[in-house]
């Protein structure tokens, strides 16, 4: 029996894990978009009944994880490991989420690729025969990011073309060794690439050469031509950053053209003052736990690679004049 | 008395003008640091006498965009000079200002009691 | 070895910064700049008005200029609390920031903002993190004049 390690960077599962249930919750504006009516909870306001945002972003984090956990006929109780991280300092959405659930906790920071990150690493647990019920989850919320990352909420700020909206939304799955749905089959662990791009307002540009460097060592471990796949999905470039990508895919000598597309630019709707698009851990999260797994499950998609990409800088990095460090991991989802 | 129309065109171009440096530099130029750049450059334009005949124009057009404020430091810092002699440059510029960073500090502290940031 | 591989590298990055100044769209320069202006043109004259309303009560220029300034910094305060302030920035850019409304702007959403980790070291401490550079080269440019002057005086 060959080994499952492929090429340099990407790993094959030998009983490829199952995803017994996912679930969504999103916020007001996100609950706009065209993907509206597949999520699984939309809130009314961003509060979602707490006294800050970040007890907001942690909440939805939190009930996203027990929905998923109901949703596969669970208890909290079954569930070995969460694997789970966000946006903001020390991750405390998920620290403050896990707490409540009082479940074990391997805390992630992949930014924005944490969505990738938690499914890659909770696939390898499961399939290496550690746990057998894992939980992969992440969340982000528009103000809590922007109050860290940007200006104060109230600010009078000019977005500019190439700003993106931060979604609030958080996904959550249940992976199983056992049982019905969609399967992780394969993943790539990403490098970090940085391409010397310093501008905070236009994150897609600085992690397009991520994603397509993890997308051809994917392709590549694998032999695989990108037709493969029914679908190539990046997580949150935007629509600045997915042009940007569809060049580099020619330099690079891939096409997944036709079947390739960004969940920043997904999500929202044209005329949504979302300018280049969403952005945001839960961009990729929410995209990937409703939409994308309810069109598994209906077999109207059957192989999908998700591509979720995170933009790794700090403010303090960035008031340092160092440039934006960019990661993207991908995951192979497919139905039999 | 300056005529409003004066105060409009002159207000409405030192804002283009701040917008063009957004929009046409390469760098990425947040608010704070427009305001630094208008009140650095407002001070500096006065201690060379060439802020006040802006003001002899454009009235509240050239006090109240940022580098008017940059102005009032100056001014007063040189009229203070006049005055007490080094002393005057320690003090005169936050006498002039006075007035306007107090209004800002206690309207701010109490917008903060009072609203919550709805985002 | 080590130093070609850098040069390999700032070529690289080079090109891709050609590639995305390439793909990126132009900012809508000429509406931003029509909107600063008449944003920015329309806060001062409301000032003028004030201005002009209290120098007709017979007050100094200097005394009328600076109700004027508290006037609207309390405007902006007001906007600003009412949440009404950021979305003006949003089309305005320029027109909202340059005024000493702007400023205030500024120092009322940091204040705000900060607000859920208390009146001390949330409200207090962070009040200035916009507006207090603003004024630390405010005073440091005022003062070097005020130097300067000194000893051309003496």
């Amino acid at each position: 029996m060959p080994g499952k390690k492929r090429g340099k960077q990407t790993v094959v599962f030998h009983n490829p894990p199952v995803i017994t249930s996912s679930a969504s919750i999103v916020g007001p504006d996100e609950g706009k978009g065209p993907f509206g009516s597949y999520f699984d909870q939309v809130l009314p306001d961003y509060m979602f009944g707490e006294k800050t945002w970040e007890k907001a972003e942690s909440k939805m984090l939190r009930e996203a994880v027990k929905l998923a956990i109901n949703k596969a006929n669970l208890k909290e109780d079954d569930i070995e490991v969460i694997l789970a991280g966000d946006l903001l300092n020390q991750t405390i959405s998920a620290n403050y989420a896990a707490r409540d659930l009082s479940l074990p906790l391997l805390g992630l920071y992949g930014a924005c690729s944490t969505m990738a990150e938690s499914l890659l690493l909770g696939a390898m647990l499961v399939d290496g025969g550690f746990f057998s019920k894992v939980v992969a989850a992440t969340s982000s919320h528009h103000h809590t990011a922007e109050r860290q990352f940007r200006f104060p909420t109230e600010q009078g700020v000019q977005p500019t073309v190439t700003t993106q909206w931060t979604a609030t939304a958080a996904g959550a799955v249940v992976l199983q060794s056992e049982g019905s749905g969609p399967r992780i089959t394969a993943a790539t662990v990403g490098k970090v690439v940085d391409m010397g791009q310093k501008d905070m307002s236009n994150m897609g540009s600085a992690m397009a050469p991520a994603a397509v460097d993890t997308i051809k060592a994917h392709l590549d471990d694998l032999k695989r031509s990108p037709d493969y796949y029914d679908l190539i999905l990046t997580g949150d470039l935007g629509k600045i950053g997915k042009a940007i990508a569809e060049e580099l895919f020619v330099v690079k000598g891939i096409v997944p053209k036709p079947f390739y597309n960004d969940c920043g630019v997904l999500l929202y709707d044209e005329n949504q003052d979302v300018n280049a698009g969403g952005s945001g851990c839960g961009c990729a999260a929410c995209m990937l736990c409703g939409p994308l797994l309810k069109k598994m499950q209906e077999g109207s998609l059957k192989k999908l690679l998700l591509v979720a990409t995170g933009a790794l800088m700090s403010p303090t990095s960035m008031f340092q004049g160092e440039s934006i460090p960019c990661v993207a991991h991908a995951v192979a989802v497919e139905m039999n | 008395m300056v005529p409003w129309y004066s105060a409009f065109i002159v207000g409405g171009i030192l804002c283009l003008i701040g917008q063009l440096v957004m929009d046409l530099t390469k760098a990425q130029i947040t608010p704070g640091h427009i305001l630094v750049g208008y009140i650095t450059s407002g001070a500096i334009l006065s201690g060379l006498g060439l802020y006040q005949p802006l003001v002899e124009i454009g009235g509240a057009g050239a006090t109240i965009p940022l580098s008017g404020f940059g102005h009032l430091l100056t001014q007063g810092t040189l009229k203070a000079v006049e005055q007490k002699g080094l002393l005057g440059a320690f003090s005169g510029g936050i006498e002039a200002a006075a007035a306007g960073i107090t209004a800002a500090v206690i309207f701010g502290y109490i917008a903060a009691v009072i609203f919550n940031p709805k985002g | 070895m080590e130093e070609q591989n850098l040069e390999l590298k700032n070529i690289e990055q080079k090109e891709y910064d050609d590639l995305v100044n390439k793909v990126k769209p132009k900012p809508p320069v000429l509406k931003n700049c029509i909107w600063a202006f008449v944003v920015g043109g329309l806060i001062c004259t409301l000032a003028q008005f004030i201005q002009n309303y209290f120098m007709g009560l017979g007050m100094s220029r200097q005394d009328a200029a600076s109700y004027t300034s508290i006037i609207m910094i309390f405007l902006a305060a007001l906007a600003t609390g009412l949440g009404v302030y950021d979305e003006l920035g949003k089309r305005a850019g320029a027109g909202s920031i340059v005024p000493i409304t702007g400023f205030a702007n500024a120092i009322v959403a940091s204040a705000m903002e900060f607000k859920r980790e208390g009146y001390i070291f949330g409200v207090g401490a962070r009040i200035f993190s916009v507006a207090g550079p603003t004024l630390v080269f405010g005073f440091a440019v005022a003062f070097f004049i005020g130097l300067l002057k000194v000893f051309i005086n003496s």
